[in-house]
């Protein structure tokens, strides 16, 4: 409706024997650094920056948007965190079926958002440590547009620093992804396969 | 004249009236909210009424913008949107110092200054080109400030999402306009139908983001809901960390987690 005004605006699972070989390691080894989250979120920003402005077809950016999710995203946890209880109760092959088509879908969906970026740029101001991650705050600037915030969340506990959640004006990505992928799922009666295959059309 | 006499009395009574049963509303419902802080208990009704506004964009708001974006050249739709701005801005002066926010005050009273003369009676928004952004607010804040709680979530006909507090907000916002007050009536309808086609332009401009969530997400009621809740409470925040911390969901700790 007419309400937008401000709207104005978004793997596979780490082995489990790979975890405990990380508590083993001292701490200080594994702790992610403020300078270190905010230079995931600058090679990130790069990245978008350059595919947004590189005029490529929309085909091969959306592709260059999966990869740079893959690369930079903890797509596992943030796929599993989307889907919620019903991830649960999902067999080991449901689940990786269903982190893979996910990867695809929530590429293409955020991929066709950052499109719009086009001609625009983002740029990281900086980062801050909240509870057990990392706040990277940037803003992005769109021609003709207010400039607008954007925050990631970033942590290490996958053994690597990636983020995991985007916050943009106060619109949170996982909250927002929770909402849809439940409403998916009630739509196919909780059918995980049926949901699995419609992902990949989405 | 006349039309102005029987107006004045019925907008004042009117105006009453919703201020009346908002505030009782604010009052009645400040219970908790449920999961993700959402408070919904008309949402059956709710539901009705967003289907309702989502068959109105598809059939006539949506084309219309689109009409408008695709015939109306890009330069005078934005002095529209320009113009808009700048006759919100003595309202966003008056709920500035009801919030006791004089710097912003100050700033909204000198973009409508440099506007009105350097941008040629409003046509250009020449205070944003020297520095000087817009900071726009409504008495849905004015209330927040004055420590009125947020209130049930409510999806209006023709308006879309809202909270109780927003509602009561929009309509003294309306009521009260330092610009509907001061003008005469033709001038005051013209001031609406520049505010009304900048809106239409809105939807134009972000018809990507509109659409994508009226029809293509899967429930378009929720995720609207949510999108409104979570901007509106950032908005309100205006940096400040607890808004932040709010929102933060930590997929490590507790992935399965509802």
């Amino acid at each position: 409706m007419l309400n937008d005004t401000s709207l104005s605006r978004r793997a596979i699972l780490a082995g489990l024997a790979g975890i405990s070989a990380l508590v083993a390691l001292p701490r200080a080894a594994l702790a992610l650094t403020a300078e270190q989250a905010q230079e995931l979120v600058n090679k990130t920003v790069d990245e978008i920056n350059s595919i947004i402005n590189s005029g490529k077809s929309e085909t091969a950016m959306l592709g260059s948007f999966e990869k740079l999710f893959t690369s930079y995203a903890d797509v596992a946890t943030i796929a599993q965190s989307v889907l919620g209880p019903a991830f649960k109760t999902a067999t080991n092959g449901q689940r990786s079926a269903y982190t893979n088509a996910f990867q695809g879908y929530i590429s293409r969906k955020y991929g066709r958002r950052f499109r719009e970026f086009i001609g625009g740029k983002i740029e990281v101001a900086e980062a801050r440590a909240v509870k057990s991650y990392f706040e990277v705050i940037s803003t992005a600037y769109l021609q003709g547009e207010a400039p607008f915030e954007v925050r990631w969340h970033v942590s290490d506990k996958s053994g690597k620093s990636l983020f995991f959640n985007i916050i943009i004006e106060g619109v949170n990505m996982l909250a927002s992804e929770r909402t849809e992928m439940g409403a998916l799922l009630d739509q196919r009666g909780g059918d995980i396969d049926q949901l699995i295959t419609d992902l990949k059309t989405l | 004249m006349q039309g102005l006499k029987i107006s004045l009395p019925s907008v004042n009574l009117l105006l009453a009236a919703v201020l009346l049963v908002g505030l009782g509303l604010l009052a009645g419902c400040s219970g908790a909210p449920g999961p993700n802080g959402i408070d919904d208990p008309y949402e059956a009704t709710n539901r009705r009424i967003h289907e309702f506004n989502r068959g109105l964009d598809r059939a006539l708001v949506g084309p219309a913008a689109k009409g408008y974006g695709s015939i109306v050249p890009k330069p005078v739709t934005r002095v529209v949107g320009n113009l808009a701005g700048t006759l919100d801005l003595p309202g966003d002066i008056a709920n500035d110092l009801l919030q006791l926010r004089v710097a912003d005050a100050a700033q909204n009273f000198l973009r409508l200054g440099v506007n009105l003369t350097m941008g040629v009676g409003g046509l250009f928004d020449a205070s944003t080109a020297i520095g000087l952004p817009g900071k726009p607010t409504d008495f849905g804040e004015t209330l927040h400030v004055w420590g009125a709680g947020e209130g049930a979530y409510v999806e209006l006909p023709f308006a879309g999402p809202s909270t109780v507090r927003d509602t009561v907000g929009t309509v003294v916002d309306i009521a009260l306009n330092p610009v509907r007050l001061v003008l005469p009536p033709r001038e005051a309808m013209a001031a609406t139908g520049i505010k009304l086609f900048s809106r239409v332009g809105d939807r134009d401009r972000f018809s990507e983001t509109v659409e994508s969530i009226l029809y293509d997400s899967a429930d378009s009621y929720a995720q609207a809901r949510l999108l409104y809740l979570q901007n509106r409470r950032f908005t309100l925040a205006r940096g400040k960390e607890a808004a932040n911390d709010d929102d933060f969901i930590d997929p490590y700790e507790d992935p399965y987690a509802e």
